[in-house]
């Protein structure tokens, strides 16, 4: 049988792992961090602490703000110096909680030794609580609240839990070094969500441009002796990482448009989530910290960081020599999925896990010219989508056609915009007409809940 | 042969004059009556299509303003009094005249007052890029200058200006449609009264940033300092949100805020003559002066 991946378009990026070789280092901590209270998908954490408060390093500084949230803690130990809004990388003003760092000191419970501990506790309902304590949310992009997604919805069953280290975006090589150097970590992390989804099997996911993970995890799965986690090589395809295209190239199921993994029994889980839901089962450590690769052909110091959240941006790229001359653009994320960097001044977030520099010819925009309906956007769509036809509603504000052709179930993957040849910006239209959808929906969904509580009353 | 024609001629005539009657009773009988004055009211219209009332084309808006009870909610900012004293004659309904408006572009953030921060490399459209982020300059709030208003006026009555980066109206050409204000992601073109002879203050900004993180962003920015509505004295001005707003039906034009204004952030147009500043500011302090004064003497008396 020959390496799988998904069964619809994708594209081939050039991998350009080139921080690959870099070993994760821990980053000298900065002397004031930003920790944003809008870190993952759903309802703004609210702050628990006021200006002036003493906080430890994994103190919880707010509180989940709805059952769609995540506590935040503290990523250093200092004083708060204020709370209020700051400018995130996109400009945007959001509540950030300010902390001037004074020293190093951690919460007592936290075990802060590197001893393996592979005795995973009985306790399924404890070790659920014990990640929702811990702030844990999906590191691949999303930042979806851990806990949420493996206490599935009555009704539906898990099937298998896939361990997602795909990491197909171009550039980044944290999940490979986390692989590399803290496998046996993982590989714990991944029996623990195993265990909780009721023992079903579990596939960790690897592509084959990452032959030393591969084997490695390999070894240290034997090593361990957990039964039912294998390691499954993939065929290098961009955007295999994606959670509904995985489940596809995994388990040969495909999730419908608006739902959830687990209405095909599967639970995705990424590598770094893994790692910190070993981290907090059995190390008592909170989600605080994150690798994050600092890479670009124009930047001469590659890196894979250990970096606390909530850092600022400009000060990681100055500790590793200032943004490089030739570098036009600063992106957070990979080439494909990343978001440019408007305010180098913004603090990292969870979800935060590159930093990538580009040049003017890597990143220069071709002049936009007509469509020729040539279809390489729809072959190289891993939705199925058609992104010639939802540019063009998008364009003219057709919400109810956008809607009809699915603009919602966009993944924001960029394979279109990769492969047109008419450089046309098929994702930025996309996007806007995916946000005119969404607001309908949302639109929708307010009046339904108003017509019911007029309903009951 | 000549039989044939005859039959055929027959035939078909008899045949036209009992279409002809069915569907003569057939439209009698199903007769949509239609009022005759929408026609009428849609003769006297401008015949833009625009939308700026509000109703989708000039035959919408006909036939609503027909099946009004009254003219107070339709109003054709295109043809403005002269139109609507036309329209309320033949419907025999009164309209009050309506000063008749301009779109103004309240954002004063140039190239040299509002330094670019960063790159916008995107598709070159307002709305996009405000989906995007906040903007290539340090404000949030101004002109994002890739003239999505310029590409909704039907009027041509907008273009962007290269020195500034910011769209400038054509006051001759603008109707006060509206379809700027709609399309401008920042809300930063309002309508606002023509004023007499086109003479008109506005506050030429929308950052409600404080004081000094606007002043940052931006030279001409209003930093709400509230000195202008201190020195108003006709309770035009209100701050609110670190941004003062001049109301137009409250101004009396005496520039008085404009001279004040310590950033510039108010502008005042078509005014004949160039606004001294310095005459304007020992008239307010003469004011000042002489209230001081006045008052003075009242707790003279009072004691």
């Amino acid at each position: 049988m020959g390496k799988r991946t998904f069964s619809l378009g994708g594209v081939h990026p050039h991998d350009n792992k080139i921080s690959r070789e870099c070993r994760i280092e821990p980053l000298a901590l900065a002397p004031t961090v930003y920790i944003s209270v809008a870190q993952h998908i759903g309802a703004p954490s609210v702050p628990c602490v006021a200006p002036g408060d003493k906080v430890k390093v994994g103190q919880v500084i707010a509180q989940p703000g709805g059952f769609v949230s995540a506590f935040i803690h503290s990523s250093v130990s200092g004083t708060v110096k204020s709370v209020g809004p700051r400018a995130d990388l996109a400009g945007r003003p959001f509540t950030h909680i300010e902390i001037a760092v004074e020293g190093d000191e951690w919460m007592e419970e936290i075990d802060r030794t590197d001893t393996l501990v592979t005795e995973i506790p009985a306790d399924n309902k404890a070790i659920i609580e014990k990640i929702r304590l811990a702030g844990i949310v999906g590191l691949g992009g999303a930042t979806f609240p851990t806990h949420v997604k493996l206490s599935p919805p009555p009704g539906s069953k898990c099937e298998r839990v896939i361990i997602n280290g795909c990491e197909c975006e171009p550039y980044l090589t944290s999940d490979y070094r986390v692989l590399l150097e803290k496998g046996e970590q993982v590989v714990v992390g991944a029996a623990i969500l195993k265990q909780v989804m009721g023992n079903v099997p579990c596939t960790i996911a690897i592509e084959e441009n990452k032959p030393e993970a591969i084997a490695h995890i390999r070894e240290v799965i034997a090593k361990l002796g957990y039964a039912g986690i294998e390691v499954m090589e993939m065929k290098m395809m961009y955007p295999q990482g994606g959670e509904k295209q995985l489940i596809d190239a995994v388990m040969r199921r495909q999730v419908g448009s608006g739902a959830l993994p687990i209405s095909v029994g599967a639970v995705v889980q990424n590598v770094g989530t893994a790692l910190a839901v070993y981290e907090a089962v059995q190390k008592n450590k909170p989600l605080i910290d994150n690798t994050i690769t600092v890479t670009g052909e124009c930047f001469p110091k590659q890196a894979n960081l250990l970096v606390r959240v909530g850092t600022p941006l400009r000060y990681i790229i100055d500790s590793l020599g200032g943004v490089p001359e030739e570098a036009v653009k600063v992106i957070s994320g990979g080439p494909m999925m990343g978001r440019a960097v408007a305010n180098l001044d913004s603090a990292t977030l969870k979800g935060t896990g590159a930093i990538l520099f580009l040049t003017e010819k890597q990143t220069r925009r071709a002049p936009e010219t007509n469509c020729i309906r040539c279809g390489k956007c729809a072959d190289a769509c891993p939705m199925g989508l058609e992104p010639f036809l939802l540019q063009k509603l998008s364009r003219a504000k057709d919400t109810e056609a956008l809607e009809a052709n699915a603009a919602q179930d966009c993944i924001e993957c960029g394979c279109c915009l990769y492969s047109c040849p008419a450089h046309i910006p098929l994702l930025d239209h996309i996007r806007v007409g995916k946000g005119f959808v969404m607001s309908a929906i949302r639109a929708r969904a307010a009046a339904a809940k108003a017509a019911a509580e007029a309903a009951k009353k | 042969m000549t039989n044939t024609i005859i039959w055929t001629i027959a035939i078909i005539t008899v045949l036209g004059v009992v279409l002809a009657l069915v569907l003569y009773l057939v439209a009698k009988k199903f007769k949509v009556e239609e009022d005759p004055r929408i026609d009428e009211v849609e003769k006297v219209m401008p015949g833009a299509n625009c939308g700026g009332c509000g109703f989708a084309g000039c035959r919408a808006f006909a036939e609503a303003a027909v099946k009004a009870p009254n003219l107070d909610n339709n109003f054709c900012p295109v043809g403005g009094n002269d139109v609507m004293a036309k329209v309320a004659a033949i419907l025999g309904y009164e309209v009050k005249a309506k000063a008749p408006q301009v779109a103004v572009v309240r954002c004063n953030g140039t190239c040299e007052a509002r330094p670019r921060v960063n790159e916008y490399d995107g598709f070159s459209s307002c709305f996009v890029k405000a989906n995007l982020y906040t903007g290539d300059t340090g404000c949030s709030y101004g002109c994002l200058g890739c003239g999505d208003c310029v590409g909704a006026c039907q009027f041509g009555a907008l273009s962007m200006d290269p020195a500034t980066g910011l769209p400038v109206v054509d006051e001759t050409k603008c109707t006060a449609c509206g379809a700027c204000v709609k399309a401008c992601p920042k809300r930063v073109i309002e309508l606002r009264p023509k004023g007499p002879r086109g003479m008109r203050e506005y506050v030429s900004c929308v950052n409600k940033e404080k004081g000094p993180v606007a002043k940052k962003a931006c030279a001409n920015a209003c930093i709400g300092c509230g000195l202008c509505a201190k020195t108003c004295t006709h309770e035009a001005i209100t701050v609110d949100a670190n941004l003062a707003y001049i109301d137009p039906a409250k101004c009396k034009l005496c520039r008085e805020c404009e001279a004040v204004c310590p950033t510039g952030a108010i502008h005042g147009v078509n005014f004949p003559k160039p606004l001294d500043k310095d005459a304007v500011k020992a008239r307010i302090n003469e004011r000042k002066k002489k209230a001081a004064e006045a008052k003075a003497v009242e707790t003279k008396k009072e004691d």
